[in-house]
């Protein structure tokens, strides 16, 4: 390794040691002044944190040789540790997020598993379970494709070594935080931006060291063009700052103390939190995901991306619809109907820039079709681009007017979040970490793709029945509330209609729990890909032995 | 022209232009809410939370209500039917985050107020099967038996008046006093507390006159919901220009 970049390692060693330091002469302070109990609990976490991190970072500056040299060997081109992390934290937290939505999903179909104890209710987990898989899972996948990618793509290591530390272990300390504090009843109710302001400052200091981490990535590129991946991850991470910044502002009740309130009032407070909360989805959840379609279909199937030039408009036009969608969750609403007819008209348009990257993804394997029916792994990443085809198109209808008076309130929306979550980042995400962990841990290939097979297909079950059943559920509860009498009166009490979605909510659970089961399987099928062990097993065809056999 | 190459080998230009394009939309749409008349008019009646519905609004927010009841009644037939006038923007211009939520799986409690009586909220916090047997809401029994801690009342209405909340400096002061005179109708301050906010309801909300509970506190707020302006009184096209 060259002087410059020992130099750097050192810098950035000993700027992420003071930030650690000031850390956790704060944490103390909390601590001490703690207002409630939830503060203190958190600040002893976050001195811990601190701590734990100024060690780490001695023990790696005056470590033995030993571990020096096998950095040096192993790691010398592009740092893969981070990446690594990664794969296993994303792996823990799918898990995580995809049994509590399976215990949630429960818990509407048999209200007594609340238990009725404060910190078992639907109200405290269902924020625990959308924050465990978008955030936690979903956040982890970003991070360690994106350093992945950004390194392989710029033929570059990743900038500052422990600053890319930081960003992992600063990003999943924010998830505890959060986590621990939805189930002690800390919240800002507001869908996807629950974490009260002290999580949000500091997932702030983490994202802007994250942005950091990676523009200096690219500024160190050995290619002279920066590759599309890297456009889709730079506008989820500067959008994803922008949104969170202006959503979270809050003023504390006290400065040592979990509570806050929000900046914004009323509609002002409503389109602001949907302005933020459609473009999670079409930042985080979107645009970064498109990042990893965009690197891993090409590198999986081994062909080029279809069309270039459908990558810079499906770029730019993107980012440019999503951002007005916002407004399609208020509609009917005290949000004025100028507002709300902008946001539908920009809904539907999106629709063209999704499916234009849709195709993009999809026709990448032109002229190797043929893998569809022997690699499970790029089965998994194509049948994520067609749920977000499904989606995408799903979306706008939904977004229209007299469509959504429909809709709106019931669990057809529930059902397409979930066609999103689980059929596109779901999926695109599993086919990223089967592709990543023979990669990172230098083995041959995946422990079982027999093992891919049957996560794809479980995992698919599960989808299909989760999303007929809110379908169906949906669409019949909007239909029961506004359905009248013949005398002019409303046919059905409020209780009947929810009565009525019971078998709905059975069926939903059934598909999550094979989901979950789907999630197990890769987690096996990861840790022993990790282990090195690797299955004795036939390679995978779509047509089995059996169907060969003549009837007698 | 510039040719799409030039972004591409600029990381500076690429971020600095991705911001600008994603900013617009969010510009166009969200500023103008904060000078049109129809989004910060004035409706008569409506008045900050009292310290002990603000403490119930608190609870409400804790236990992530706003996760299955929405708050806000759309202008259609049956909704209006069901749930009483369609919600105003201005019912929500002291709502510090807004509650109105995304997803029935319980009813609308934009106008919830008035509509049950204490006993009823009582019973159904603590079981609500108890009463509605098909229900899927979860129990909330350990609300009752919780005292309320609004040690940091008086902190809490000064956040809500940096935030725009027209709290004066007689209620901050107030704030424990007016909280406490509201579960206590026989005791001092009740007229205070009445003339500071009105149409208060002022009575012991969960009968268990030991303490003032959580319970006390989400009862006040949800009898308070969508009671303050008075329609017989609202004049809708009054606004219409």
């Amino acid at each position: 390794m060259t002087d410059g970049h020992t130099r750097a390692v050192a810098g950035t060693t000993y700027g992420t040691g003071a930030l650690l330091v000031l850390g956790a002469i704060l944490g103390l302070f909390l601590v001490a002044g703690a207002t409630d109990s939830v503060m203190s609990f958190h600040g002893v976490l976050f001195v811990a944190f601190c701590v734990l991190g100024v060690y780490w970072l001695i023990a790696r500056q005056f470590g033995g040789e030993k571990d020096a040299g096998r950095a040096a060997t192993e790691d010398a081109r592009y740092n893969d540790g981070v990446v690594r992390a990664g794969v296993i934290a994303s792996t823990f937290w799918g898990v995580v997020g995809f049994t509590v939505g399976l215990v949630i999903a429960l818990q509407l179909a048999f209200p007594v598993l609340n238990l009725d104890l404060p910190w078992t209710t639907f109200g405290r987990l269902r924020p625990l379970h959308t924050s465990a898989v978008v955030f936690a899972f979903g956040g982890n996948v970003l991070i360690a494709t994106s350093f992945h990618v950004v390194q392989r793509t710029c033929r570059a290591r990743l900038a500052g070594d422990s600053a890319s530390w930081f960003v992992f272990w600063g990003y999943n300390l924010f998830i505890v935080i959060a986590a621990s504090g939805y189930v002690l009843g800390v919240t800002q109710a507001k869908e996807y931006a629950e974490p009260e302001w002290y999580a949000d400052l500091w997932l702030t200091v983490v994202w802007v060291v994250y942005l950091l981490v990676f523009l200096a990535t690219l500024w160190k590129r050995k290619e002279p063009h920066i590759y599309v991946a890297n456009w889709f991850y730079l506008a989820f991470i500067v959008t994803v700052a922008m949104l969170h910044i202006v959503n979270g502002l809050a003023v504390p009740v006290s400065w040592t103390g979990t509570a806050s309130y929000s900046l914004f009032a009323g509609v002002q407070s409503a389109l602001t939190q949907w302005w933020y909360g459609h473009n999670a989805v079409g930042f985080f959840l979107t645009a970064g995901f498109l990042g990893i379609m965009y690197y891993f279909i090409p590198k999986q199937a081994e062909r080029p991306v279809y069309s270039y030039r459908l990558s810079i408009v499906h770029f730019w036009t993107l980012i440019f619809l999503y951002i007005w969608a916002g407004p399609h969750h208020l509609h009917y609403t005290a949000l004025p109907d100028w507002a709300q007819t902008l946001g539908m008209t920009f809904s539907i348009m999106l629709w063209m820039p999704s499916w234009g990257g849709m195709i993009n993804g999809l026709m990448t394997l032109s002229g190797a079709w043929d893998k569809l029916r022997t690699d499970p792994v790029i089965r998994m990443l194509v049948i994520s681009v067609a749920f977000y085809g499904m989606s995408t198109f799903e979306g706008p209808v939904m977004s229209i007017k007299a469509v959504n008076s429909l809709s709106h309130y019931t669990d057809w929306t529930i059902g397409h979040v979930h066609s999103g979550a689980l059929g596109w980042v779901g999926f695109v995400s599993f086919g990223a970490i089967y592709f990543l962990t023979p990669v990172l841990w230098h083995r041959q290939r995946l422990y079982s793709l027999k093992l891919v097979n049957l996560h794809f297909w479980v995992a698919t079950i599960g989808i299909l029945l989760y999303i007929t059943a809110m379908w169906v559920s949906g669409i019949l509860q909007g239909l029961m509330w506004r359905a009248y009498d013949s005398l002019g009166f409303l046919e059905y009490s409020f209780v009947e209609t929810v009565e009525a979605m019971h078998p709905f909510y059975v069926i939903r659970a059934a598909g999550g729990a094979l989901f979950v089961v789907g999630g197990l399987i890769m987690a096996y099928n990861v840790w022993r890909t990790i282990r090195g062990d690797l299955r004795d097993e036939a390679p995978v065809s779509s047509q089995p032995s059996l169907a060969a056999t003549p009837a007698e | 022209m510039i040719k799409h190459a030039t972004i591409e080998k600029n990381s500076i230009l690429l971020t600095v232009l991705t911001l600008i394009v994603v900013s617009i939309g969010g510009l166009v749409e969200i500023a103008p809410l904060f000078y049109l008349e129809s989004t910060i008019e004035k409706v008569e009646g409506m008045r900050p939370y009292t310290p002990l519905e603000l403490a119930g609004r608190k609870v409400y927010i804790r236990e992530g209500c706003y996760n299955c009841h929405s708050q806000m009644i759309r202008p259609m037939r049956d909704e209006v039917e069901r749930y009483g006038h369609y919600s105003l923007a201005a019912e929500s211009m002291y709502d510090h985050p807004f509650q109105w939520g995304s997803k029935r799986t319980g009813p609308d409690l934009a106008r919830v107020g008035g509509r049950y009586s204490d006993d009823w909220h009582v019973a159904h916090m603590i079981d609500p099967r108890a009463l509605v047997p098909e229900s899927v809401m979860p129990g909330y029994p350990f609300l009752a038996e919780t005292p309320l801690d609004f040690s940091l009342i008086e902190a809490e209405l000064k956040a809500n008046r940096t935030v725009g909340v027209p709290y004066d400096d007689v209620m901050i002061e107030n704030a424990a006093a007016d909280l406490k005179a509201q579960v206590d109708p026989d005791g001092e301050g009740v007229d205070e507390m009445l003339a500071r906010y009105p149409k208060a309801q002022v009575r012991d909300f969960d009968s268990n006159p030991s303490m003032i509970s959580e319970l006390d506190a989400m009862i006040a707020y949800l009898q308070i919901l969508g009671t303050l302006v008075d329609f017989e009184a609202y004049q809708a096209d009054e606004n219409l220009r």
